[in-house]
């Protein structure tokens, strides 16, 4: 059978389609975007009219899935690692609820953040939900575990996680499809309280929820991609998670000793293969991709019990993300021979592009905040953060979505002025309408400037939830008419920009300001 | 038979472009394959790389280690340098001459060009001036998968394919012009052997 080249994302996009999909959800965020686009643009998708808009957030969109569940279908909810906390209210209790139709949570974690805010490890958050999880080491089975997610989540009605990292998200190999599963029929939950969490309910689903973990080991225990390896020197055995199996699997040809190994990929841990390899071996080696989750739990709070060593030990860098090279420095083998990087070599970070409507919006409010110092304005995530940057050195704050709005409300009434708040659309609609809703009600003295560039530009043109709609939201949100301000971000407009920000600087209250222009690469596709 | 290959460039320079006919050739001549990609906030104008690796026996890896690359192929100089850790001893070294300046402090041409010219197996060209001189600027990466194909161990034809697979419906003429600059690429490179 033919290869199918797909990223990791894409690998899931398939796996799903392929495993019976009825609806697919997310926001979008780098490493996870991938999935829903390919889901998007699938003529099967299309032809079976899968559900593959996208949500406002990632809460709306867990929320969105459960009742896609509970309707008897088959859904995948996608987002990034911190995607998972704008989403945790409805994952934690869907732990309760549990699933009807089978539920896959994919999240797409970023160690070394490539492209995030931090590098949380979302199997916290599977232990925490006492969820089961996956963790492919590869493409393929990427796109194989969706088939056995969807099982699990079915037979256990639990939602399931496949937790993927960047390296596995963003590469391609090769795949090999399997026969395709017809999606479910619409059904309700036999039993009419499954998603009713009175805390009456509540209580016994929590106890039910606990009583079925061993069932989940067992499951982990006997799953096809947990694979033991057994080996002649038990001087130490290696357990190793998800995709750094593959970093241990490049440098295995050159080890002189034969260690068994243990690779995990699916969760909670299988114990029965834990105590036979720490049992047998002198010493156990971790390696995981993110954080020391497994290391922590083995090696227990004193760390007096089994010698364990990892990233928590120094023998691996305790942040960032594995390559072969470390692994290789952890399995004691020497480096191959390589040079440096050349001195002359300098930084390249990234930058706003040429004739980006943001460069023109930050020109303007650098002209106007000039006359109070540094430090007035607070921003958010989005291509916009790298304003930040010189020549710019616009914005001072990024710190979650929808962190601007309120942050410059909470130093207004610390008696801060001028405080301006910098957004952009679909962070706005994501996050952002909650914490303008506030400044209303306080009435607080702020200027939010809705960036308006008519998509979701930093991870590759998504559809913006409030495309069409931003002034009216404000309007709804109770902003006054006249204090909502839409502006042409052009260099031939500046002095009149310059001009109506100040206006709504003066203006004690709220004031939104949408400097509007798409962004150079939609206005591209636009023309075409 | 094994390749790993870098590849390097500045975001939207199209080195995606390389590594997704390279990929094709690869699969259409029955090798495994494994190609890790970039995405999201360096792509806008910032470094970018992707680690394409090829071989007759299962890949581990998604990334290529320090000191295993075959070969570097990059359509920028300095970021040709900046890959200088994974190549291997005896690796070719092959890139763009042509510097992606939007930088204040890209270093000076002639400190470049002298850390390029310490590598032993190399193909330096100006790709960018080939490319605009046949008419055809947009092609530059192009003539750099050109200059490399010889080193790939890929048949060329197969690479004509790649090239006719993601060009194809941009029209036979955009194909044409991407042919003739991966002609004209590995024709120097011939000349330089």
């Amino acid at each position: 059978m033919k290869k199918l080249l797909l990223l990791g994302d894409e690998a899931i996009g398939q796996g799903v389609l392929d495993a019976g999909l009825s609806g697919a959800y997310g926001y979008p965020g780098t490493p996870s975007t991938e999935i829903i686009e390919y889901i998007q643009r699938n003529p099967d998708a299309k032809e079976r009219d899968v559900h593959r808009t996208w949500s406002a957030n990632e809460k709306t969109a867990m929320e969105t899935a459960l009742g896609m569940s509970y309707a008897g279908k088959r859904t995948i909810i996608t987002m990034k690692h911190v995607g998972l906390n704008v989403a945790a209210d409805a994952y934690m209790n869907s732990a309760l609820t549990g699933a009807n139709g089978g539920i896959i949570v994919a999240v797409a974690d970023d160690p070394s953040m490539h492209s995030s805010q931090n590098e949380q490890d979302s199997r916290y958050f599977s232990k925490f939900a006492l969820l089961p999880a996956f963790e492919p080491s590869d493409q393929q089975e990427a796109y194989d575990m969706c088939f056995n997610a969807y099982e699990i989540s079915e037979k256990y009605h639990l939602p399931v996680m496949m937790r993927l990292t960047t390296r596995l998200a963003h590469s391609r190999a090769g795949i090999i499809r399997k026969d395709i599963l017809k999606e479910n029929e619409m059904h309700l939950p036999e039993n009419k309280d499954q998603f009713m969490l009175l805390p009456a309910f509540a209580r016994k689903k929590y106890q039910h929820l606990l009583s079925i973990q061993d069932e989940l080991t067992k499951e982990s225990e006997n799953s096809p991609f947990n694979i033991y390896q057994d080996g002649e020197d038990k001087s130490l055995g290696i357990i190793v998670c998800g995709l750094a199996y593959n970093y241990l699997m490049e440098n295995y040809k050159d080890l002189e000793s034969d260690y068994p190994i243990l690779k995990i990929s699916q969760y909670p841990l299988p114990r029965k293969q834990i105590e036979k390899i720490t049992s047998e071996c002198d010493k156990i080696m971790v390696l995981e991709e993110g954080m020391p989750l497994v290391e922590e739990m083995l090696k227990g709070y004193l760390g007096n019990g089994i010698k364990v060593i990892g990233r928590l030990d120094g023998t691996l860098p305790r942040a960032g993300e594995l390559n072969p090279q470390i692994v290789r420095k952890a399995l004691g083998l020497p480096e191959l021979p390589s040079e440096e990087i050349p001195e002359v070599v300098t930084g390249r970070p990234p930058a706003l592009c040429m004739g980006c409507p943001h460069i023109d919006t930050y020109k303007v409010l650098n002209a106007v905040t000039k006359q109070y110092g540094n430090g007035h304005v607070f921003s958010d995530i989005g291509c916009y953060t790298l304003g930040y940057l010189p020549p710019y050195n616009a914005i001072s704050t990024c710190v979650d979505m929808g962190a601007s709005i309120t942050m410059a409300i909470g130093a207004a009434d610390a008696g801060f002025f001028p405080s301006i708040a910098t957004i952009g659309d679909s962070t706005f609609g994501h996050s952002g309408i909650t914490g303008l809703l506030d400044a209303v009600e306080c009435k607080a003295n702020i200027v939010v400037v809705i960036m308006d560039n008519d998509t979701t530009a930093m991870t590759g043109m998504q559809d913006s939830q409030v495309t069409g709609r931003i002034e009216q939201i404000c309007m709804g949100v109770g902003v006054e008419k006249e204090h909502i301000r839409v502006i042409n971000p052009l260099s031939k407009n500046h002095d009149e920009n310059v001009k109506i920000f100040q206006e709504e600087i003066d203006h004690n209250g709220v004031s939104v300001i949408i400097p509007r222009r798409p962004c150079i690469h939609v206005y591209g596709k636009k023309k075409k | 038979m094994k390749k790993d290959i870098i590849l390097a460039g500045v975001g939207g320079q199209g080195i995606l472009s390389i590594a997704t006919i390279i990929g094709y050739a690869a699969i259409e001549s029955g090798l495994n394959l494994k190609q890790a990609e970039v995405h999201g906030m360096s792509q806008r104008g910032g470094d970018v790389q992707s680690h394409l690796r090829i071989s007759d026996k299962p890949i581990h890896s998604d990334l290529i280690p320090h000191g295993g690359a075959d070969i570097i192929i990059s359509v920028e100089p300095m970021e040709a340098l900046r890959y200088k850790p994974y190549l291997a001893t005896g690796g070719w070294f092959i890139t763009n001459s042509n510097p992606v300046i939007n930088i204040s402090n890209y270093p000076k041409m002639e400190n470049v060009k002298n850390e390029m010219n310490n590598f032993k197996n190399k193909v330096i060209l100006d790709a960018d001036k080939i490319a605009k001189d046949m008419g055809t600027a947009r092609s530059m990466n192009m003539v750099v998968l050109g200059a490399a194909s010889n080193f790939l161990d890929i048949p060329y034809e197969k690479l004509e394919d790649g090239i006719k697979f993601i060009f194809g419906r941009k029209g036979e003429k955009v194909v044409e012009a991407n042919l003739n600059a991966m002609k004209a690429g590995r024709k120097i490179a011939e000349q330089n052997k």
